[in-house]
């Protein structure tokens, strides 16, 4: 592999990540504002909502992690690799 | 996964390294294949030996298997309606028993130990193989839900709304088993990989709390497998009317 492969390569692993992290961090924010906000209003529905909410999590974080899978193939399988 | 992969130099991480098994033109994984058996092997003698003297109270580990019964009966039912959840029950608890005991056997068991020529032991689960394997498994299963249910009815999922709803039908077809399949490998294995890359910085205590959030995400990871398996064969099987 040359270096401007490996520098490209590098760089946008580190990209796929972090820019894959914006949207899942924005959403799971609301979605534990408004866990949170349900809980104050009833807080004897606090075992559901909680499971409901981890639910959500990892639907969301699976967002994210599709960006490491990419992240993952350019560092250890690039097919650029030549 | 790739032939050339290279290995990090700042952690002994073996990431595309594999065991390769030989069978004609065929090169398998071999350290997949191992891990599996063996917790294949283990959650079938606990099936066996839960089941075998059923008492009308039950105790230990037949206790154990009836809460699980219970919990996936539970979650197929939501999902799949309660016309046809017994059919595809076996299935679901299938797909939630081997992909939790693949993941926490992966975890728990200290597979580090045993030395392999090449590659090293895991959660079978770490590898894009098994997953994309039990996700085209669910994708086969809701496509024989639908047609053994509705018989060419079931086409009429493709246009319900309005037709204008065809081409995406058509390509989440395609999405759902690389949603599935990546989800549950790019957890898997980043667990691992947290895992590694911490152990081999700070060896002391550290990567406990780490290990413990690993443990509960591949758990979740597990549920939720089985959940949009079971939601994508409820969606096949669903009478519009």
């Amino acid at each position: 592999m040359d270096s401007i492969t490996t520098a490209a390569s590098v760089v946008a692993a580190g990209l796929a990540v972090g820019l894959g992290a914006i949207g899942p961090g924005i959403g799971q924010g609301s979605a534990a504002q408004g866990a949170v906000e349900g809980i104050a209003r009833q807080p004897e529905a606090e075992g559901k909502i909680r499971g409901t909410l981890l639910l959500s999590f990892a639907f969301m974080e699976s967002l994210t992690i599709y960006g490491l899978v990419v992240a993952l193939v350019l560092l250890f399988a690039n097919p650029f690799a030549g | 996964m790739g032939t050339s992969p290279f290995v990090l130099p700042f952690a002994a991480l073996e990431v595309g390294q594999h065991l390769y098994w030989q069978f004609g033109k065929l090169r398998i994984h071999g350290q997949v294949f191992m891990t599996s058996w063996i917790l294949i092997g283990a959650l079938l003698t606990l099936v066996v030996v839960g089941t075998k003297k059923m008492e009308r109270d039950p105790k230990g580990v037949q206790n154990l298997l009836e809460f699980l019964w219970d919990y996936i009966r539970d979650l197929a039912r939501t999902q799949i309606g309660e016309k046809v959840y017994r059919d595809w029950m076996p299935f679901i608890g299938t797909l939630f028993l081997f992909i939790f005991v693949s993941n926490w056997g992966g975890a728990l068991i200290p597979w580090k130990l045993i030395e392999l020529p090449s590659g090293e032991l895991g959660a079978p689960t770490a590898d894009i193989n098994t997953t994309v394997a039990l996700a085209l498994l669910v994708s086969l299963s809701y496509f024989y839900a639908g047609l053994s249910n509705k018989g060419l009815r079931y086409f009429e999922y493709y246009v319900h709304p309005t037709p204008i709803m065809l081409p995406f039908k058509i390509v989440e077809d395609f999405t759902k088993p690389l949603s599935l399949s990546f989800r549950l490998f790019g957890n898997i294995l980043a667990d691992e990989l947290v895992v590694a890359v911490l152990v081999f910085l700070v060896p002391l205590v550290l990567p406990v709390p780490v290990m413990f959030l690993g443990l509960f995400t591949s758990a979740i990871q597990a549920l939720i497998f089985a959940t949009l398996a079971a939601y994508y064969i409820g969606e096949a099987v669903e009478e519009h009317h």
